[in-house]
């Protein structure tokens, strides 16, 4: 598995801390998706979600705050700071929202806000879209890391445009990539890594589940089948039948 | 004759104190903010009796503990039973069916039916209606309760209750942190409007991905909108965006709701403990009854009659989960 800015991640699931039941049943999701990374969201908090803060911590995985919510550079630059004071990480999730039905990212404000913070010393996981020349751009702003979404935030569709997701992983074999966002079942987290992506990063498809410490477990054991399927180098689909027994001795030709 | 001393005067406490009186305890109440108020978060509360709606992001207990909460409040002051309307946008539709599938207790509305119930709802072609659901109005409640236990001969202390107290039942809320580390804050922010161009008779739920709001009639045209959950224990202030949030979802159940006055802005923090569900604790010499969380009047009746088990009959019920008497 790649290194994320040098860290070896325990396994390939990102899951995010909002939206559910209560903080036990999160926590309960946690242990059962065996989740390596948490991301959390600072915005709303404004500096004073001590005490949930601290049952994250509590999690003994590592933190990747985000800047969920925020719609502009100077918003995200500042919400970034926070994070790293709170949390002693310089990890970031930069997410930078250019439309509100949609949370589609607003990649230009991205770019920037990615190259201020990479010279500041953070290290930018950049919630994008599955565009590459926006991905070339991030890169050269100092980004190691990429996230395009699968499907808008939330929306549970599942990869949206997989060939375009399979054409970032053709263009940047080395980068880590993760798909962000928009998964919703478990085969979708599994279609990410046959893709052969690095990671998955999910919070709405088990916090808002029916039960979420369930849903985390199926995500857990998707992942895993679809990290082994693309090491395991699948077949290629064909469009006619290939026996797979031998038919020689048979009266095929009859 | 023992006598129970109930230090706080919020929903908890004063229902413990009602519990207790009930089944012939003597009782006297410490509280240094006075009679209920804005002090307390209950005063802040939507006051609904909604054990199926609430159910959809709750353990079962939940649903099971709260349905005697009609009952219980129903001899104590004014409860409307006049069931819960959950309504969502067209583009929403999606959060009606996760809602409904959640959920049991209602009946699958459609756009006519909607506005039977309610005329004033336009827009809506689907909705569920929770019949059996009722709502109070948290206030009216607090005071009642109040004025009943004065009249029952308890004594009203406003001031700190003194340490080394015997027989003492905590229920300050919050402010029990310095016992319960494992209480936290859940800050909630709500407005209460007056719009008397727009007629709802029953609580409105307004499904949203990102906003669910509700909006409790209290009457003469004065609702209450809420409310806000957000894992921040600052209660300063309300911030601009959940505001913006509220306002706008009142607006999309009914732009006349454009022209309402704002008479009052709420903010406080809800005590929880991990799993969101009520405790009791007896610690010594004192029982702690908290972590009510978003359901002060929805459980506060199962809890005082918790506490009433185990302070006079010694019996535990499933809220207790600790107990170093």
């Amino acid at each position: 598995m790649k290194l994320f800015y040098g860290t070896q991640l325990p396994n390939p699931l990102m899951l995010g801390t909002a939206q559910y039941p209560s903080p036990a049943i999160l926590e309960q999701a946690f242990r059962d998706s065996g989740a390596g990374v948490a991301t959390v969201s600072l915005r709303r908090e404004s500096g004073a979600g001590q005490t949930f803060w601290q049952m994250i911590r509590d999690l003994g995985v590592l933190i990747l705050p985000n800047t969920a919510g925020c719609h502009t550079v100077k918003e995200a630059v500042t919400t970034a700071h926070m994070a790293r004071e709170v949390f002693d990480t310089k990890w970031i999730k930069l997410e930078l929202i250019g439309h509100t039905d949609s949370l589609q990212p607003d990649v230009f404000q991205l770019v920037e806000a990615a190259r201020i913070l990479t010279e500041d010393g953070f290290q930018v996981f950049p919630y994008t879209t599955d565009d590459l020349i926006v991905g070339e751009q991030l890169l050269a702003a100092g980004c190691e890391v990429l996230m395009p979404w699968g499907a808008p935030i939330g929306s549970g569709r599942g990869l949206n445009n997989a060939y375009a997701l399979r054409a970032m992983r053709a263009e940047f074999p080395d980068v880590p990539l993760v798909v962000d966002a928009g998964i919703g079942l478990p085969s979708h987290a599994s279609h990410a890594m046959e893709l052969g992506y690095d990671a998955v990063l999910l919070n709405t498809a088990v916090a808002r589940a029916g039960d979420p410490a369930m849903m985390a477990k199926a995500m857990k054991l998707a992942i895993e089948a679809g990290h082994l399927s693309y090491q395991a180098d699948p077949i290629e689909a064909r469009d006619m039948a290939e026996p797979s027994t031998p038919v020689i001795g048979k009266a095929f030709l009859s | 004759m023992t006598v129970w001393s109930v230090i706080g005067s919020g929903v908890a406490g004063l229902a413990v104190a009602s519990e207790l009186v009930s089944r012939g305890a003597q009782v006297q109440i410490f509280d240094p903010g006075g009679p209920p108020g804005p002090h307390g978060c209950s005063w802040w509360a939507g006051g609904m009796l909604a054990p199926w709606c609430e159910f959809e992001n709750a353990e079962e207990s939940v649903l099971r503990l709260g349905q005697h909460a009609l009952e219980w409040w129903g001899t104590r002051t004014r409860v409307q039973r006049r069931g819960t309307l959950v309504v969502a946008n067209p583009r929403d539709l999606p959060d009606l069916r996760r809602f409904s599938r959640r959920t049991e207790g209602f009946a699958e509305v459609d756009q006519p039916k909607i506005r039977e119930l309610e005329p004033d709802l336009h827009g809506f072609t689907r909705g569920l209606h929770f019949a059996d659901e009722a709502h109070l109005d948290p206030r009216q409640a607090l005071r009642d309760l109040y004025t009943q236990l004065v009249k029952q001969g308890v004594e009203f202390h406003h001031k700190l209750a003194p340490t080394r107290l015997e027989n003492a039942i905590d229920c300050r809320g919050l402010h029990a942190r310095d016992v319960l580390h494992d209480l936290r804050g859940v800050k909630g922010e709500m407005l209460v409007i007056r719009c008397p161009d727009v007629t709802l008779t029953r609580p409105v739920r307004l499904l949203h991905p990102r906003i669910p709001l509700y909006i409790v009639p209290r009457g003469d045209g004065v609702y209450m909108l809420g409310a806000t959950m957000i894992e921040s224990e600052d209660s300063s202030r309300i911030t601009a965006r959940s505001m913006l949030e509220l306002l706008s979802a009142a607006y999309a159940l009914n732009p006349a709701f454009g022209e309402a006055e704002v008479l009052e802005i709420g903010v406080d923090l809800r005590p929880a403990f991990p799993d969101n569900l009520p405790r009791i604790r007896r610690l010594g010499r004192t029982i702690y009854a908290n972590g009510l969380y978003r359901h002060g009047y929805l459980l506060a009746p199962a809890l005082a009659q918790g506490v009433a088990d185990l302070a006079l009959k010694n019996t535990h019920s499933e809220m207790v989960d600790e107990d170093r008497a």
